[in-house]
């Protein structure tokens, strides 16, 4: 007969084995969201420091162009011209602008970024490059493949061209960092033209 | 109550080995019940002549580079075939479970029947469900001579049932003295023969697929940034389907189309002899 003490030993050993297979994906679990709470607060704290630029009804009102999507054919982007009181100066001008186009269209169908996406900050160097700092959504909730990451990026370029002539490249940054792709397809690495006029002055109000 | 001796030694040794199983086996448990690592990065091939630069990391910028031009003529005689994604990244994930990653590897394979039938050797980057890395899929392409690179990808988005071809946008094309390119700017000499071969083999996707475009168009797709050889990504349209029947209908007409698409560019590449006479 086998002895009391291997009967409880073995009984020990099954108990921990069940607990420890029950409570180790509990544990997994918990750390994840550990993990992703941490992540979500990094990125309150970032937009708490980083205002978004709102539209100041004081500034002249000017004719300005957004690219979004086509209706007709989804891979190609369209401009609507809306009319928005816009800052004079550019690095305003832009946040202004990309905030509009961020915010998206009526109808969702066309939209080319994602809605819980949204500018972080954004300067211009002094050779014309403006550099923007999108949060991580921009990067993890875009659907992924060519065609959609190079028209969520042409919407941004094609928008800063027609409404900010000092932006001449633009480059890309995620939640403060360069990234490799966009989503798995778009090199981020480089920079991406936005124009290739001669930076000028922002047009007058009433003229474009 | 009194042990035997023999009871004793049992305590001894059963006690530690059963501590020790119950360690194994909760580590067991905790590794299962974590994600899969990152596939291991298959080596680049032992038969590749991979330059300093092929191997490593390359970050834009880097000035390790990789020989482009070559001494003699070469005729086109390779395609490098890369189904995207891989291991853990599925790329584009459509309703019933589609993933990118299996369609592409099920996509490569009937492209490469259909290029094998027209007397072209394949070189795939990928032969399972691995992940190798933007540089490693691009150092195989770059270990061949006379070879083109076509890149596979099922898009999240646009009309179902039609194809696109991309080439890399305009990379500005910089040569060092000793006649090499650095590895991050590769494809820059190549821009013009894959403009060509792209257009060719979206004409022949074109005739299959309506509302396909009919010239290939340009796009920062980072997999050709470093490929020095012409070369193309072609993307489906799309993971939307309900089930990815109607993805594996379109499979043989784009394997057709490439296959075609790569014969008729083949009088077309012509890598010129001698250091800084790139194409």
């Amino acid at each position: 007969m086998t002895p009391r003490w291997k009967v409880g030993l073995i009984g020990g050993l099954i108990i921990a084995v069940v607990a420890a297979a029950i409570y180790f994906p509990i544990l997994r679990r918990r750390v994840k969201r550990a993990a992703r709470l941490q992540q979500q607060s990094e990125e309150q704290a970032r937009r708490e420091l980083t205002q978004p630029v709102t539209i100041n009804p004081g500034d002249p009102r000017v004719k300005t162009k957004l690219f979004w999507g086509s209706d007709t054919d989804d891979s190609t982007l369209v401009p609507v011209t809306v009319e928005l009181p816009l800052s004079n100066d550019p690095v305003l001008r832009s946040k202004q602008v990309l905030n509009t186009l961020f915010a998206g269209p009526v109808d969702a169908d066309l939209r080319t970024l994602p809605p819980d996406a949204v500018l972080l900050e954004l300067y211009i160097l002094p050779d014309g490059t403006a550099v923007a700092d999108f949060s991580e959504a921009l990067a993890t909730s875009i659907p992924s493949g060519i065609v959609s990451e190079q028209l969520a990026v042409d919407s941004i370029a094609r928008t800063l061209e027609a409404n900010v002539p000092q932006v001449q490249r633009l480059k890309i940054l995620i939640h403060g960092q360069e990234m490799e792709t966009l989503a798995g397809h778009l090199d981020l690495t480089g920079t991406f033209i936005v124009n290739t006029k001669p930076a000028q002055t922002p047009p007058k109000p009433g003229n474009r | 109550m009194l042990l035997e001796v023999r009871n004793l030694f049992r305590i001894k040794i059963f006690c530690p080995l059963g501590l020790l199983a119950l360690v194994l086996l909760g580590a067991v448990l905790v590794s299962s019940s974590l994600p899969p690592a990152p596939a291991q990065q298959p080596s680049t091939g032992s038969s590749a002549p991979i330059s300093a630069g092929a191997s490593q990391s390359v970050t834009p910028g880097s000035p390790v580079s990789t020989p482009i031009a070559q001494p003699q003529q070469t005729s086109l005689n390779i395609v490098v075939l890369d189904p995207a994604h891989g291991g853990t990244d599925p790329g584009a994930r459509g309703q019933g479970g589609i993933r990118e990653s299996d369609i592409v590897l099920d996509l490569a394979a009937q492209v490469r029947r259909a290029l094998e039938a027209q007397g072209f050797q394949v070189v795939q980057t990928r032969q399972g469900n691995e992940n190798p890395s933007f540089d490693d899929r691009s150092a195989t392409a770059n270990a061949q001579r006379g070879a083109v690179f076509v890149t596979l990808h099922i898009a999240s988005t646009g009309l179902p049932g039609t194809v696109r071809v991309y080439v890399n946008s305009d990379l500005p094309a910089v040569t060092e003295a000793n006649g090499l390119i650095p590895w991050d700017r590769a494809q820059a000499p190549f821009l013009g023969l894959s403009q060509k071969f792209g257009d060719l083999v979206q004409g022949m996707l074109a005739q299959r697929f309506k509302g396909s475009p009919d010239n290939a168009r340009t796009a920062a797709v980072r997999q050709l940034r470093t490929t020095a050889a012409p070369a193309i990504a072609v993307e489906i349209s799309s993971v939307v389907v309900e089930d990815r029947t109607a993805l594996d209908r379109m499979a043989p007409g784009v394997a057709d189309a490439i296959a075609r698409g790569v014969a008729a560019f083949k009088p077309s590449y012509v890598i010129p002899a001698g250091p800084g006479a790139l194409p």
